[in-house]
C-alpha cells in the first residue's frame, strides 16, 4: 500500500448566490414546485434568446479572487455540445477555451504542515435541469422526469491540479473553498442542496514515479465526508487492482454512500463536445478598474480572521481555526465577545458544547436556536456564580434547542446555586459531624479528604451549591 | 383597383383617405390568396380569422381618429420561422409540425404595435437550409414568372406572397442570401439589415452569427416604411445593437451624383449566366448615366466564402438544432429508451438536407476536424472581412448580382447539393461580413427576372435606398410583373 501514491484532482461546481438565472429573469429560489421557474429561455424554446446576468459575472470574479486566481478581461461563453433530457437546447453554455477565472490557489493545512493546492481554472456555466426516474436509471426506467427549475442556474466550476494526495487533504482543500466562497458571499455553499457538487479524478501511481496513472471520475458524493471515503476507498481499489497485476479502466464511477464503494456507470461515457464559441451571447469584457472595485467588496477571508483571533485575543490557532471555518460561526463568536469580553471562554463553549450539539443533531449554526447575545448572558451567570458549570451545561442545550433566556431557564428548572454562606454553612457543619473519620484524615495531613467532604455537601445540596465556595468554607472550618 | 399590386404607402394613403377601409383591403388579399394559393403555395398557415380581427381593430382606431402608423392595415406576412403568439410555427419541418410558441418574436411585437394585419405564414426551406423552397417538408412554393421554376430560398414563400399579391409586404430571414436570392428569382425588394440592427428574438435560429430577419416589398419607399418599424435595439437579444435608427425615408433620395460604386470582378466570373452578366452591365452604364462612379475592385477571397460560409452555418445549425430531440415539444416517436426515442424522433423529424448540414456541422466540430474546417473556416470570415473593410475604403457601396443565374427549374438541382450551394455564391459573403445589402429586381431575361446586389457599410441601409430608390425613378426596370397572378 505504501508503495502507491494517490494523485487526485477536484471539480467542484457551486451555484451562484444570485435572484435570477443565468440567462433569464426566473427565480432560482431552492425548493419550489417542479418547473414552476421556467421560461422560454431556460426551456430552450425555439427563437428564444438570453441575456447574461451581470450579477453572475460579478460573483464568478469574486469567488476567482477567493481562489487567488488571476482574472480574465477578455473572456467569452461556448457550447458544449451533447445529448440527454435534462439538458434543453443540446448543448451547455460554458467557458471551454477562455474561463473567468485561472491559475488560483488554496493553502491548506495537514498536521500542521501548509500545503498548497494549484487551481487549474474557474469558470462560468449553466446548469441542467434535473432528472428523477421510475427505476434504477435513465435506461432502465419505464418513465423519468424532468424538472428544469434548475436549468439555466448559474454555476461556476472550480478545477484543481492533480495535486491532491489523500481524502483527508481532499476534505481539507473542499473545507478551504467553501469557507471562502462562503465569506465572500458569492454562494450557499451547501452540498445537501446541491448548491456546491464535488466530482473527483483518482488515479495512482507507484511512489516516486511522475507519470499519471489511468485515472476514474467518481461522482454521486453527497458530503464532503463521503468524498472523503469515496477516495479513500477508490484509492485502495486501485492499488488492489495494479497489485493483482489488472489494469485501472478509465471510467466513470458512482459512489454509493450505503455500501461504502464506488460502482462503475457504463453509461456516463463522455462524447465527443464538439465545443465552439457561443455566437448569440457578447464576449465578457472587463477593465481592471472594475476587478479592483469588485475586489474591494470582498470581507475579511478565513486566514485572515484566523490569524486576528490568535494575534488579538489570544485563541490557540487550531480553535481559532475551527471558529473561522465556517463564517456564521465566526460571526457568533465576534458577536458573543461583544457582550462577554473573554474570547478563550466562548471559544471554548463554542468548540465544546456549541459543536457537539451541531454535530450530534446533524444541524446547520442557523438551525440552532441559541444567539450570541444568549451565550454571554449565560457565561455571565456563571462567572457570578449565580450557576455551576455543570449547570451552565445544561442551561445551555436548552437555549440550543428552546433559545430562551438563561436566567428565565434557571428560574423554571431551579437551578440557581447556592452561594449565600449562611445556608451553606449550616449544611457544611452538618457534613462535618457526620464524618468524623474524614474530618481526621484531613486534620492528620490528607489534604484530598476535603474533596470527599465537598462531594458530600454537593449531594446533600443536590448539586446546587457553589463547590467554590463549599472548598473555601471548608477548608475554613477545618483549619480551626 | 388592382389592390394588390399597390405599395404599401399607396394603401396607406386610400385609407387614411378613407376610401378604403383595412376590412375591404384585407378581404381583396384573402381572395386573391383563395384564387392563386391552390396553385402557387407560398402560405403554411393562413390565418384568416386573425386578419379580419386585427383589420376591423385598425378600423374601429381610425373612425374614432387615433394616430395611426403608415402599416396600419396593411396585410403582411412572415416566413414560418419567425415565431407567432398562438399561430403554428413550423419552420417547414415535420419535427415542428405541431409547434404553437407561446410568445411572439421581437419583430411580431412590432408589426402589431404598427397594426399591420397578419395574412398568415410562409413557407421557407426546412429550418432555412435550401436555396429554392423545395426543402420545405410540407410541399414546394412556384414562381410566379414560371410555375415550372423555384421561388428561390429558403425565405421563398415570403417572395412569392409579395409577387403574387398576397401580401402587400412581408418578413423573411436571411443567413447566406434567403431574402436576396428568391426576392431576384420573383422580382421583388428584398433587404438583409445589417446583422444586429433587427432584432432575432423569436427568430428560429438557423446559424446565429449570419440570421438576420429582413423584408420583402414592391418599392424602395416601402422598404424605407418597414426598416423604420423594424429596425431598432431589443435588449432581450444579446446579438442586437443599440446604433441609433435613422429616419429611413429620408434617404429616399433621387440623386447618386458621386457616389462612388465598386464592381468586385469575382462576382462577374465564370459562373455568371452571361445574360444576367449583360442585364448588370446594362444597369452599371444607368447608374454613370444618373452620375454614379463605377469601377472595377479586386475581392481576392470571395471564391472562399462560399465553403467557409457552409462550413460555419451548417456547425452552428448542427448544434441550435440539437434541441429538436422529442423531450419538450415538436415531434415525438416514442421508443423502448432516450436514446433510442433520441434517434428515431431526429431521423423522423428532420429531411434530407437537415440532415446532411448537420452531419457537415458535426463533423466540422468534432475532435480531429475542428481546427481543419470550422477554425479555418473562420480564417477565412476574417480574409473576407478584410476584403470588404479595403473595399469599402474606396466605395460608397458594392454592386453585383444578387444571383449567378435566373430562376432554375424545380427539381434541377435537387439531386446536386453543390450546385445548389453555388447557388447562393454571390450573397453568402455578405452574411459573414455582416453588412446590409439589397437585392433590387432590374428587367427579366426570358421572362424571368434578374436581381442585382447592393451591398453597403455596417448600418449605411441608407444608402442602399438612395441607390435603389434612384434607379426606380429613373428606368422601368426594378418592377417587373408576373403575368401569370396578377
Ligand atoms: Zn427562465
Amino acid at each position: 500500500m505504501s508503495n502507491y501514491e494517490a494523485v487526485i484532482g477536484l471539480e467542484v461546481h457551486v451555484e451562484l448566490k444570485t435572484h435570477t438565472k443565468l440567462f433569464c429573469g426566473c427565480s432560482t429560489e431552492f425548493g419550489k414546485e417542479p418547473n414552476t421557474q421556467v421560461c422560454p429561455v431556460c426551456l430552450g424554446l425555439p427563437g428564444s434568446t438570453g441575456v447574461l446576468n451581470k450579477k453572475v459575472v460579478e460573483l464568478a470574479v469574486k469567488a476567482g479572487l477567493v481562489l487567488n486566481c488571476k482574472i480574465g478581461t477578455y473572456t467569452w461563453f461556448d457550447r458544449k455540445n451533447y445529448y440527454y433530457p435534462d439538458l434543453p437546447k443540446g448543448f451547455q453554455i460554458s467557458q471551454v477555451f477562455r474561463p473567468i477565472a485561472y491559475k488560483g490557489y488554496l493553502d491548506i493545512d495537514i498536521n500542521g504542515q501548509n500545503k498548497r493546492i494549484n487551481i487549474t481554472r474557474a469558470h462560468i456555466e449553466e446548469d441542467p435541469g434535473k432528472l428523477i426516474h421510475s427505476g434504477g436509471s435513465i435506461m432502465t426506467s419505464h418513465y423519468s422526469y424532468v424538472d428544469y427549475n434548475r436549468s439555466g442556474m448559474p454555476l461556476i466550476e472550480i478545477v484543481s491540479e492533480p495535486e491532491i494526495h489523500s481524502g483527508e487533504e481532499a476534505g481539507a482543500y473542499l473545507e478551504k473553498l467553501k469557507a471562502n466562497l462562503e465569506y465572500a458571499g458569492v454562494s450557499d455553499v451547501k452540498m445537501e442542496q446541491g448548491s456546491l457538487r464535488c466530482d473527483a479524478n483518482v488515479s495512482v501511481r507507484p511512489v516516486g514515479t511522475t507519470a499519471l496513472g489511468t485515472k476514474t471520475e467518481i461522482k454521486n458524493m453527497n458530503s464532503f465526508r463521503a468524498v472523503q471515503r469515496a477516495i479513500e476507498y477508490e484509492v485502495e481499489r486501485q492499488i488492489e487492482v495494479l497489485e493483482d497485476g489488472d489494469r485501472v479502466i478509465q471510467e466513470t464511477r458512482g459512489w454509493d454512500e450505503n455500501r461504502g464503494i464506488t460502482l462503475s456507470m457504463r453509461n456516463k461515457e463522455n462524447p465527443d463536445y464538439r465545443c465552439f464559441i457561443e455566437h448569440e451571447l457578447p464576449p465578457i469584457e472587463l477593465t481592471p478598474e472594475w476587478i479592483a472595485d469588485v475586489k474591494g467588496t470582498i470581507p475579511e477571508l478565513p486566514d485572515a480572521r484566523r490569524k486576528r483571533l490568535v494575534e488579538e485575543h489570544g485563541l490557540p490557532d487550531y480553535d481559532a481555526g475551527v471558529i473561522t471555518s465556517s463564517l456564521a460561526l465566526a460571526e457568533f463568536f465576534d458577536a458573543a465577545l461583544k457582550k462577554y469580553p473573554d474570547a478563550k471562554t466562548i471559544s471554548n463553549w463554542i468548540m465544546g458544547e456549541l459543536l457537539r450539539l451541531l454535530n450530534a443533531r446533524n444541524m446547520e449554526l442557523s438551525e440552532a436556536k441559541i444567539t450570541p447575545d444568549g451565550l454571554a448572558a449565560l457565561l455571565e451567570l456563571i462567572e457570578k456564580g449565580s450557576i455551576s458549570n455543570k449547570m451552565g451545561k445544561e442551561v445551555f442545550e436548552v437555549m440550543f434547542e428552546e433559545g430562551k433566556d438563561p436566567g428565565q431557564i434557571v428560574k423554571e428548572k431551579g437551578l440557581s446555586q447556592i452561594s449565600d454562606e449562611g445556608q451553606l454553612s449550616r449544611i457544611i457543619d452538618e457534613v462535618i459531624a457526620k464524618n468524623p473519620k474524614s474530618v481526621a484524615d484531613f486534620q492528620s495531613g490528607k489534604k484530598q479528604a476535603v474533596g470527599f467532604l465537598v462531594g458530600q455537601v454537593m449531594k446533600a445540596t443536590k448539586g446546587q451549591a457553589n463547590p467554590g465556595v463549599v472548598n473555601a468554607m471548608l477548608r475554613e472550618k477545618l483549619a480551626q | 383597383m388592382q389592390l394588390h399590386t399597390l405599395s404599401v404607402h399607396q394603401l396607406s394613403e386610400l385609407m387614411e383617405r378613407k376610401e378604403l377601409s383595412s376590412e375591404e383591403l384585407t378581404r381583396a388579399y384573402l381572395d386573391q390568396i383563395s384564387q392563386v394559393e391552390d396553385e402557387i403555395r407560398a402560405f403554411v398557415t393562413v390565418t384568416e380569422d386573425i386578419a379580419l380581427a386585427q383589420a376591423r381593430a385598425v378600423d374601429g382606431k381610425r373612425a374614432r381618429g387615433q394616430e395611426l402608423s403608415p402599416l396600419a392595415g396593411i396585410p403582411v406576412a412572415v416566413s414560418d420561422n419567425i415565431c407567432t403568439e398562438g399561430v403554428k410555427t413550423t419552420c417547414a419541418s415535420a419535427m415542428l409540425d405541431n409547434f404553437i410558441p407561446p410568445y411572439d418574436a421581437a419583430v411580431a411585437v412590432r408589426l402589431k404595435r404598427a397594426d399591420a394585419v397578419l395574412m398568415g405564414k410562409c413557407n421557407m426551406d426546412e429550418f432555412g437550409m435550401g436555396a429554392s423552397t423545395e426543402t420545405s417538408a410540407f410541399f414546394c412554393t412556384k414562381n410566379p414568372f414560371d410555375p415550372a421554376a423555384v421561388p428561390g430560398g429558403a425565405s421563398g414563400g415570403a417572395a412569392v406572397a409579395v409577387a403574387a399579391g398576397e401580401a402587400a409586404f412581408t418578413l423573411g430571414s436571411d443567413t447566406g442570401g434567403d431574402i436576396r436570392q428568391p426576392a431576384a428569382f420573383c422580382g421583388v425588394i428584398g433587404l438583409k439589415p445589417t446583422y444586429g440592427f433587427v432584432s432575432r428574438t423569436g427568430l428560429i435560429s438557423c446559424a446565429s452569427s449570419l440570421d438576420q430577419i429582413g423584408p420583402f416589398t414592391r418599392d424602395m419607399t416601402d422598404l424605407a416604411l418597414i426598416l423604420n418599424t423594424i429596425c431598432g435595439h431589443d435588449a432581450a437579444d444579446s446579438t442586437s445593437v443599440s446604433e441609433n435608427v435613422p429616419d429611413f425615408k429620408k434617404s429616399l433620395v433621387n440623386d447618386i451624383k458621386g457616389l462612388r460604386i465598386g464592381l468586385p470582378k469575382e462576382f462577374f466570373g465564370t459562373g455568371t449566366d452571361p445574360r444576367v452578366a449583360a442585364k448588370v452591365q446594362e444597369a452599371v452604364c444607368k447608374l454613370e448615366e444618373l452620375g454614379a462612379i463605377c469601377e472595377e475592385v479586386a475581392m481576392p477571397h470571395t471564391e472562399y466564402a462560399l465553403p467557409a460560409h457552409y462550413i460555419i452555418s451548417s456547425a452552428e445549425a448542427s448544434s441550435n438544432l440539437a434541441r429538436y430531440d422529442g423531450v419538450r415539444y415538436g415531434l415525438r416517436v416514442e421508443a423502448e429508451d432516450v436514446l433510442s426515442m433520441f434517434r428515431k424522433t431526429r431521423s423522423q423529424g428532420f429531411g434530407a438536407e437537415v440532415k446532411r448540414r448537420i452531419m457537415l456541422g458535426t463533423h466540422a466540430l468534432s475532435t480531429g476536424n475542428y481546427n481543419d474546417y470550422y477554425v479555418k473556416a473562420l480564417k477565412v470570415r476574417t480574409l473576407v472581412k478584410q476584403d470588404f473593410a479595403r473595399a469599402f475604403e474606396k466605395f460608397d457601396c458594392l454592386l453585383t448580382p444578387a444571383s449567378l443565374a435566373t430562376a432554375f427549374k424545380t427539381g434541377e438541382k435537387a439531386g446536386d447539393s453543390l450546385a445548389m450551394y453555388q447557388s447562393s455564391a454571390c450573397t453568402t459573403p455578405v452574411n459573414l461580413v455582416g453588412v446590409p445589402a439589397l437585392s433590387l429586381p432590374f428587367g427579366l431575361v426570358d421572362g424571368l427576372p434578374v436581381g442585382l446586389q447592393v451591398i453597403a457599410r455596417h448600418f449605411e441601409e441608407g444608402t442602399l435606398l438612395r441607390v435603389g430608390y434612384t434607379l426606380e425613378q429613373n428606368t422601368d426596370q426594378t418592377r417587373p410583373k408576373p403575368g401569370l397572378f396578377l
